[in-house]
This record gives structure tokens, C-alpha cells and sequence, in this order.
């Protein structure tokens, strides 16, 4: 009997196939997801909680976590900024080239970490074009936090687009006619029509660049120069760490690192979302938005 | 449209364009364009002996065959628990579904380290796995590892809302006509997942290629053996070989440009078989 008709013919033996199916999925789930976050979360406070908390607060690593906090608090807010901004150019006004911007949005998502990290280095290098002015500006970029910014702001750039263009594709031009023949000014009208209706985007973008900044590691390992102190971030403090043997000390600040990031991810969700039957919620059905933050929430 | 267009004046439409032009031009369009264009300042010869390298040429196989089985294993598993989870009803479903996510919420490195801690030599599942001289960290088993669980729930994800829309009514009706349950997935389960299925696999597919971070905790990096090609673009500028930093980045980002278009076309195709279904 062929090997396919064999199994055929065991998933159809009645009252076997829903048990092992779940068996064989949640064996995959937790074989591949639960494991190895138990595992973080024993490697951290398996010496009790005195000896998790010395290696949060060790110096280097509270330094790592403060820049961490820092650099994408930064990057979020100057993501959903100018992110809305284009949001509004591409899809409003209808800027030329819209077609083309449109297409490159996603990049960041597809653009392997290491690659857009050595993108930042050789524009700011000595020998980048951008050098000079920024030097003229006695503005350090490489090994210092503005880069580190930069490389996030490249890491996070579609997530507000991506969240904030639907929505203003779904405003209602009449309201904002309305509001106007009844005399309201622009910045009445954007702050009490457009404003209520894509808030909610903007949030979502920001605290999705924000997760994915606080965790980010490829580019920054690149541009930063991971001075301790300095610009070490926390994903290169803890991924220096593991490599010096410190297992512990690395599951500590990473422990840390997940539960600011997935309280903020299941935040977004939950507050932000409130409406999340089905899959018409905005920045899910955006594409690759959702999936470069992580997948459709 | 005359009073829609005066909301905004002309001034103010022009900051508003200029502005995104820049933002574009400096986070994306000039790193991009930039590094294409010193790239090539390097000379076609350099570029392709760069990527002739031994080291290139098996960082490069060694990132297609990892893509791949992740892709295999999330596609496959991805399906029964999608099914599992939309199906059927059990014990802690709403926790396991929430974990789901998890790998979203976590920084690559931890990732890489949450590996390590079960599968390396020291951890729960590692030590069993050594016994049968099977080592898994720094090696290929480890490395997909680290691939299949940052891109753990891109397929489930795609499948759970497809599977809820669909509902149970054409399962329940080829059941009743006596189709055993293999051929009711067949027939039935998979013709309606498709599109998605597809495209949960390309955005797998799509990350897995540039998987930086965890592959690097968990492999070692170690050239001609645990080298994926963005762990090569990594070693070659930590050793100032710019040249093949450069060349290999190009063929990276040629690559994830293919992917986008070819997830483009997914996403409209996935979008198509859906309307047609409602």
C-alpha cells in the first residue's frame, strides 16, 4: 500500500484525527514557543528574584535598557510623526511619484537587518556623501545616537503609513466639506473631523515602532559602535552576554526586554482594537505592515 | 471638490509633499541607493569574485535551504494549528492562542538566546538530543529552529481568520456525504486556505531570508558551515572586506525586492479568493 494511503487511511480511523491533530499542533507549539520562553523565564529567576534583580540593575546593563528606552521613544514618535505626514501626502493629495513611494514602503520588512544597518553606515561614513554636511553640522551620526535613531527610523518606516493610509482613505470628504461650509477653520476641522478618525492609527504605528525598536538588534549592532555606557543597546548587551558566557545575566535583562514589548503589544491590541472580530481592523489588512511588526494583531 | 481642496492650502500641500519626499529620500530611497551605487564603484570583476567566494556561495545555499524547511515546517504546522485552533475547543485555548504571538513581542537576540537555553548543550531538550550525538546549536538544526520560531505565527495567523469566515457548514455537509476526514481537508479545508496559505509562506519565506539576529546567537557563525548569507554580509564588514559586504548586501536586497513584488501579487491573489468565496 502507498505510504499516502497508509496515512490516509489512519487520519480517517474514526475518533483519531481531531486528537492528533491537536496533539501534533500544540506538541509544535510547545516544543517550539512555550519551551523556550519557560526557558528564559526559569534562566532568569531560577537563583530567586534577589539575584535576577543584580543583574537587572548591574550598571551596564541599566545604561543598555535606559538608551534602549530612549532611542526608540525617538525613533516612535518621529516614526508616527513624518509617517503620518506621508500618509496624508501618498493618499490626499495625491503627491507625483505616490505610485512608486507606495511600492518601496514595505522594504524595511523585506530588507534584511544587517543590510539596512550597513545602508546607514555608508551614507554617514567618511567616505558617504552625507559626511560632510553632517559634520559641517557638527552632527555625529556613526557610533553615536543619532544613528542608532536613524536605523530605527529605517526599521519602523511602514508601520505608521501602513496603519495611518487606510483610514484616510476612509474619511468621508463631505464631513470635512461640511464642517467647512459651516465655518470652521482647517485647524478646526483637522483637529475635530480628521484628527478623532486616524488617531487611532497613529497610536497603533507608533507603539508597533516603538516594540519593534526596543528590540531591534541587526542594524544597530552595525552603526553603533556598542560603546558600553554609550550607545550599547540592550539586544547588544544581552547578545554580549551569551557570547561571554553569562547565560543568566543575558535571560535577566531579556526578561525584562519581553514583558515591556508584549505588554505594549497586547495593549495596542486589546485598547486599541477594541473592534477586533474578523480581520477588517485597518492595520491588519495593510500587508506586510502588520507582519513587519508582527503578523495581524 | 473646490471646498475640499481649499481645506488645505497650496503652501501647505507643498510642505506636506516636500516633507515626505525627504523623509523617503533620507531613511530610504538615499541608504538604498547609496549602497548600490558604491557597490558598483567597486567594479563588476570584484563583485562577482566576491560572490564566486567559497564562503558566499555556501552562506547564500545554507540561507535557501533554512528558508525553505522553515517554510515546510510553519506552512505544515501552521495549518493544523490553525485548524486546531478554529475547529476545536479545549482545555487553555485562549492562553496557547495568545502565545501564538509571543515570538512578535521578542528581540531576535532573545530569541536566539530562548534557543539556546532548551536546545543547548546545558538545556532541557539539548542534553537529550546530545546523548544522540545530534548536537543542535551551532549547527543547521538550531538555526532552524531559530528561523521557524521568528516566523512562528505568520501562517496561523494568516489561516485563523480565513478558517473563522469560512465556518463549519461545507466541512459539516462533506462529512454528511460520507468524506472521511483527509478527504474533507482536501477537498474542502484547503481549496479555501489557499490564497492565504500562500501568503502566510511568502511573508515566512520573506523573513526567514533575512533572519539576523537569533541565527547569529544560535549558530556560531562560523564560515562554510553555520554562515547564512546576512551573517556573511556581518563577518565580511566586521573584517573591512567592504567589497564583499557590498556585493553580498546587493544580492540581498535584488532578493528581498523580489520578494516584496512577489508578495504584492499574493496578498491581491489572497484577496481575490476571498472575495470570490463571499
Amino acid at each position: 500500500m502507498r505510504l499516502g494511503a497508509r496515512l490516509g487511511k489512519l487520519l480517517n480511523a474514526p475518533g483519531f484525527h481531531r486528537p492528533a491533530l491537536r496533539s501534533l499542533a500544540l506538541g509544535y507549539l510547545l516544543v517550539l514557543v512555550i519551551l523556550p520562553a519557560g526557558g528564559l523565564v526559569w534562566s532568569a529567576l531560577a537563583h530567586g528574584p534577589v539575584v535576577f534583580w543584580r543583574h537587572v540593575m548591574q550598571p551596564e546593563a541599566l545604561a543598555a535598557l535606559r538608551l534602549t528606552f530612549l532611542v526608540a521613544t525617538l525613533a516612535a514618535v518621529l516614526s508616527a510623526l513624518f509617517g503620518t505626514v506621508a500618509a496624508f501626502a501618498m493618499t490626499r493629495f495625491r503627491i507625483p511619484g505616490r505610485g512608486l513611494l507606495d511600492a518601496v514602503v514595505d522594504l524595511p520588512f523585506v530588507v534584511p537587518t544587517a543590510v539596512g544597518g550597513l545602508m546607514v553606515f555608508a551614507l554617514y561614513a567618511p567616505t558617504g556623501p552625507l559626511a560632510g554636511a553632517t559634520s559641517a553640522l557638527g552632527l555625529q551620526v556613526l557610533y553615536a545616537k543619532p544613528g542608532i535613531v536613524l536605523a530605527l527610523m529605517f526599521v519602523t518606516f511602514p508601520f505608521t503609513i501602513r496603519a495611518v493610509q487606510p483610514l484616510i482613505e476612509g474619511l468621508d470628504l463631505a464631513v470635512e466639506e461640511a464642517a467647512a461650509t459651516l465655518g470652521a477653520t482647517r485647524g478646526q476641522t483637522f483637529r475635530w473631523i480628521v484628527w478623532p478618525s486616524i488617531a487611532r492609527g497613529v497610536a497603533t504605528g507608533a507603539l508597533l515602532s516603538f516594540a519593534r525598536a526596543l528590540g531591534e538588534f541587526g542594524t544597530i549592532v552595525i552603526v553603533s559602535g556598542n560603546l558600553p555606557y554609550k550607545t550599547k543597546v540592550a539586544s547588544v548587551y544581552i547578545y554580549g552576554e551569551v557570547e561571554s558566557g553569562r547565560p543568566e545575566s543575558a535571560a535577566a535583562v531579556s526578561l525584562v526586554l519581553v514583558l515591556l514589548s508584549a505588554g505594549l503589544l497586547l495593549l495596542s491590541d486589546r485598547v486599541l482594537h477594541r473592534k477586533r472580530r474578523g480581520r477588517r481592523v485597518p492595520v491588519v489588512e495593510t500587508g506586510t505592515v502588520g507582519a513587519a511588526a508582527g503578523g495581524r494583531r | 471638490m473646490s471646498v475640499a481642496r481649499d481645506l488645505t492650502t497650496r503652501g501647505g500641500r507643498v510642505a506636506v509633499a516636500a516633507t515626505t519626499y525627504a523623509y523617503f529620500a533620507l531613511i530610504l530611497l538615499l541608504p538604498l541607493g547609496w549602497l548600490a551605487w558604491e557597490a558598483f564603484g567597486f567594479g563588476a570583476t570584484t563583485l562577482l569574485e566576491k560572490l564566486g567566494s567559497d564562503a558566499a556561495l555556501h552562506a547564500f545555499w545554507l540561507t535557501a535551504v533554512i528558508a525553505a524547511l522553515t517554510a515546510v515546517f510553519n506552512g505544515v504546522f501552521g495549518i493544523a494549528l490553525a485548524i486546531t485552533f478554529t475547529r476545536q475547543r479545549f482545555f487553555g485555548r485562549s492562553l496557547a492562542n495568545a502565545l501564538i504571538d509571543m515570538p512578535f513581542a521578542v528581540s531576535p537576540v532573545v530569541a536566539g538566546l530562548m534557543i539556546i537555553l532548551v536546545y543547548g548543550p546545558r538545556g532541557l531538550l539539548g542534553f537529550f538530543f546530545e546523548g544522540l550525538g545530534l548536537p543542535m546549536v551551532f549547527a543547521l538544526p538550531g538555526m532552524v529552529l531559530a528561523s521557524v520560531f521568528v516566523t512562528f505565527p505568520f501562517v496561523v495567523r494568516e489561516l485563523i481568520p480565513v478558517l473563522e469566515q469560512a465556518g463549519t457548514e461545507m466541512e459539516e455537509a462533506a462529512r454528511t456525504l460520507g468524506a472521511p476526514p483527509w478527504t474533507v481537508f482536501r477537498e474542502v479545508t484547503l481549496p479555501t486556505i489557499r490564497g492565504a496559505l500562500a501568503y502566510g509562506t511568502a511573508l515566512t519565506v520573506a523573513r526567514s531570508l533575512g533572519e539576523f539576529g537569533a541565527v547569529l546567537v544560535v549558530s556560531g557563525n562560523i564560515a562554510l558551515r553555520t554562515q547564512t548569507a546576512p551573517l556573511f554580509v556581518y563577518q565580511a564588514y566586521a573584517d573591512f572586506d567592504m567589497p564583499a559586504a557590498f556585493a553580498a548586501s546587493l544580492v540581498l536586497i535584488l532578493v528581498a525586492i523580489a520578494m516584496l513584488v512577489l508578495l504584492g501579487i499574493w496578498r491581491r491573489r489572497r484577496d481575490r479568493l476571498e472575495r470570490r468565496r463571499v
